[in-house]
């Protein structure tokens, strides 16, 4: 019997090819190709590759992430005056800023933010398609839309990032710009903008969900793993009709910490500690800047942050001493 | 067994190599209440190699201050007229040895940088520059001692043996970009010392050392009363931190419990002494420096046209004290004030400077 204790799956899936259910044809665009096999592939997944449906949410989708993609790197080749080399050498660097906080939420010129605009147009019309494609598949499969929900949670804290919460605050400037080290130092200076988002309750929430969320994977991966020679990986079957390999992961479970998930729960444990992650994301960056300025302050206020002994002679802010307002 | 031995001795490896990491001589000293994270990292090597460079030049021999002043003996002295001649020349000598490289040839060479064929003659920029700087120094030593101290500076603080300073700084000239309608990078973006290799803006000088714009942008209550700092704003003030850090050699928590950035109370006495030294730089630059562009050649200015100007790291060269805080100014008396003035430091010394409460909107 096939064991599964390897990086990689040395079961190779071989059998007839398999078309999905029947589907309504909609509009010019059909499934595409009627599929092949890729050993490689096949070493990571099921090795029939296709049959492709992209239909014209899908279409739509990839030329207007191709047209965000393009205006973005078309701005950071120009920024180094289309040199190639400085491109591939800056490019860690490159970024398309947004515009400056004097424009608030009006349409600047294109070279003053009005590209970073059009290509966040551009990539959240790509994003909100393939979210709508992503539902629209698992309902034409007659499956649940849990994969839409969770992408969803995902794409609400890009949203709150990007769009939501610049249009509370007023300004197309508080959003994140376009480029690679750009984005992290504004990551950055959000935090030290906002007195230190270490102390943003969601912030930790958030935190909580994606290390939870990893953990989870790990231990649900290895549960299944370890139980694999006794046929664990046959997991749907054995939500109903449990088997050995289910009894012996759910008593190593019990041995370890008194408690187990079943086969069918520990996926929904898993969807929610992902999806809450963003979810709650994105309420810690929505509350920061409109509701709470200073979250380390806030902090104070509620007890959570500690005192500590001054250790250093008194320091005043020599602004205040010299007679001036900070 | 055998799997066991193999993993003994793989850990062992690994051990191994963790060590060799952590044995590249950084040090780390405790700086603030413990668990708070407060602690200052120096790299050894660095440290030891700025202190091998850290050696002051020779004192000159004292010289009488009986006899006629240099007012009375040359013409066209306008700083230095109250010292005795001896004393004048001694000066000289020393402002010689600090500015004036060595291999110069000789109509260049030692007096003859500033100085033409007539001692008193204004023609060479060198001279008008170098008197300027002199009163630059007095103010300095006598007005900013909540930065200076009582270890005050002389030209050799700066200069190290170069006419001019090897860290001074000029205004960013617009990034070569193309017009029209390409996005503009918000004067950040691209690989730049100033900034610490980050994507952060590469002129934080121009707005905070020459201008006055506001440094600081946390809110001091919970919910803000109307702060407006945008993000943005943030990261040219983070720029600016990254020159303070990288121009004294320290790590944040030299001055900043890093929890909670802006407040004073948490913060060590070194950032009050930070505070004055962005005052200093800002003061001097416009002052001093500014005021002169118009006596150097072309070819000692910027890209736009601008003078060269201070900074940290003019200064303080990498290290937390300039010369690892050696007193270069205890030897010239005549370097912190008029000789009529009494030995002793000014009452203001406990005071903020009040050149910096008349020019600096505070902030």
């Amino acid at each position: 019997m096939a064991e599964y204790q390897n990086l990689f799956t040395r079961v190779q899936v071989a059998a007839p090819h398999y078309h999905g259910v029947p589907h309504a044809r909609r509009g010019i665009w059909g499934r595409h190709s009627i599929g092949g096999v890729s050993h490689l592939l096949g070493r990571l997944g099921d090795a029939q590759v296709g049959p492709v449906y992209l239909g014209t949410l899908g279409v739509m989708s990839l030329l207007s992430g191709f047209l965000a993609i393009e205006i973005i790197g078309l701005n950071m080749w120009a920024s180094v005056n289309w040199d190639p080399v400085q491109f591939i050498r800056q490019l860690p660097w490159l970024a398309l800023e947004p515009p400056a906080p004097s424009y608030g939420l009006s349409l600047p010129p294109l070279q003053d933010g009005g590209w970073w605009l059009m290509a966040g147009f551009f990539l959240t019309l790509a994003i909100l398609l393939w979210w709508l494609r992503t539902y629209r598949l698992a309902r034409k499969l007659e499956m649940g839309t849990h994969v839409a929900w969770a992408f969803a949670s995902a794409i609400w804290l890009y949203l709150v990032l990007g769009f939501i919460r610049p249009v509370l605050m007023g300004s197309w400037s508080e959003a994140v710009p376009f480029g690679i080290f750009p984005h992290l130092d504004w990551t950055s200076a959000f935090s030290l903008r906002y007195g230190n988002l270490f102390y943003n309750p969601f912030h930790a929430l958030s935190i909580v969900f994606l290390y939870g969320a990893v953990l989870l994977f790990a231990m649900h991966a290895g549960t299944i793993l370890a139980v694999s020679r006794f046929g664990g990986e046959r997991e749907v079957e054995q939500a109903l009709d449990r088997g050995t390999a289910v009894e012996r992961a759910a008593l190593f479970w019990r041995w370890t910490m008194g408690f187990n998930a079943t086969i069918e729960s520990i996926h929904r444990w898993a969807w929610w500690c992902a999806v809450l992650c963003t979810l709650t994301g994105g309420l810690a960056i929505l509350l920061t800047g409109t509701v709470v300025d200073n979250w380390y302050l806030w902090a104070v206020e509620h007890h959570v942050a500690p005192a500590y002994p001054q250790v250093f002679p008194p320091v005043v802010d020599p602004a205040t001493s010299a007679g001036v307002m900070p | 067994m055998i799997r066991a031995t193999r993993l003994m001795i793989m850990l062992a490896c690994v051990g191994t190599a963790l060590t060799a990491c952590s044995g590249s001589g950084v040090e780390s000293v405790q700086h603030g209440f413990r668990g708070t994270g407060m602690a200052l990292l120096f790299d050894k090597e660095r440290v030891a190699a700025q202190y091998a460079a850290s050696t002051p030049p020779p004192v000159q021999p004292p010289a009488s201050a009986e006899g006629p002043t240099a007012g009375q003996v040359y013409q066209n002295v306008k700083v230095l007229d109250d010292l005795s001649a001896g004393e004048f020349a001694r000066v000289m000598l020393a402002m010689t040895e600090w500015v004036v490289p060595k291999d110069l040839p000789p109509e260049q060479a030692s007096c003859n940088f500033c100085h033409s064929s007539d001692l008193a003659d204004d023609s060479k920029y060198q001279k008008v520059v170098a008197r300027r700087m002199l009163q630059m120094t007095r103010d300095i030593n006598s007005q900013w001692q909540p930065h200076v101290g009582t270890t005050g500076v002389t030209c050799y603080t700066c200069h190290r043996g170069n006419p001019v300073p090897a860290y001074a700084w000029f205004s960013d000239p617009a990034p070569a970009q193309r017009p029209g309608i390409v996005a503009n990078s918000a004067g950040q973006n691209s690989p730049t010392l100033a900034a610490g290799l980050t994507s952060l803006p590469h002129d934080p000088f121009t707005p905070f050392l020459l201008g006055d714009e506001p440094i600081r942008v946390g809110g001091v209550t919970v919910t803000g009363n109307g702060n407006r700092q945008s993000i943005k704003q943030a990261e040219w003030t983070y720029s600016l931190m990254m020159h303070m850090s990288n121009s004294l050699g320290v790590n944040c928590s030299y001055c900043h419990n890093t929890r909670a950035w802006g407040d004073w109370s948490q913060s060590s006495p070194q950032r009050v002494t930070a505070w004055h030294g962005i005052r200093l730089s800002r003061a001097l630059n416009r002052d001093y420096l500014v005021p002169l562009t118009d006596v150097f050649p072309a070819h000692r200015l910027g890209a736009k046209g601008d003078v060269a100007k201070v900074n940290c790291s003019t200064c303080h060269q990498g290290v937390y004290k300039p010369m690892f805080g050696a007193a270069l100014a205890k030897d010239y008396p005549e370097l912190t004030g008029r000789k009529a003035l009494p030995e002793t430091p000014p009452p203001a010394a406990e005071e903020a400077p009040p050149a910096a409460a008349a020019t600096v909107s505070q902030r």
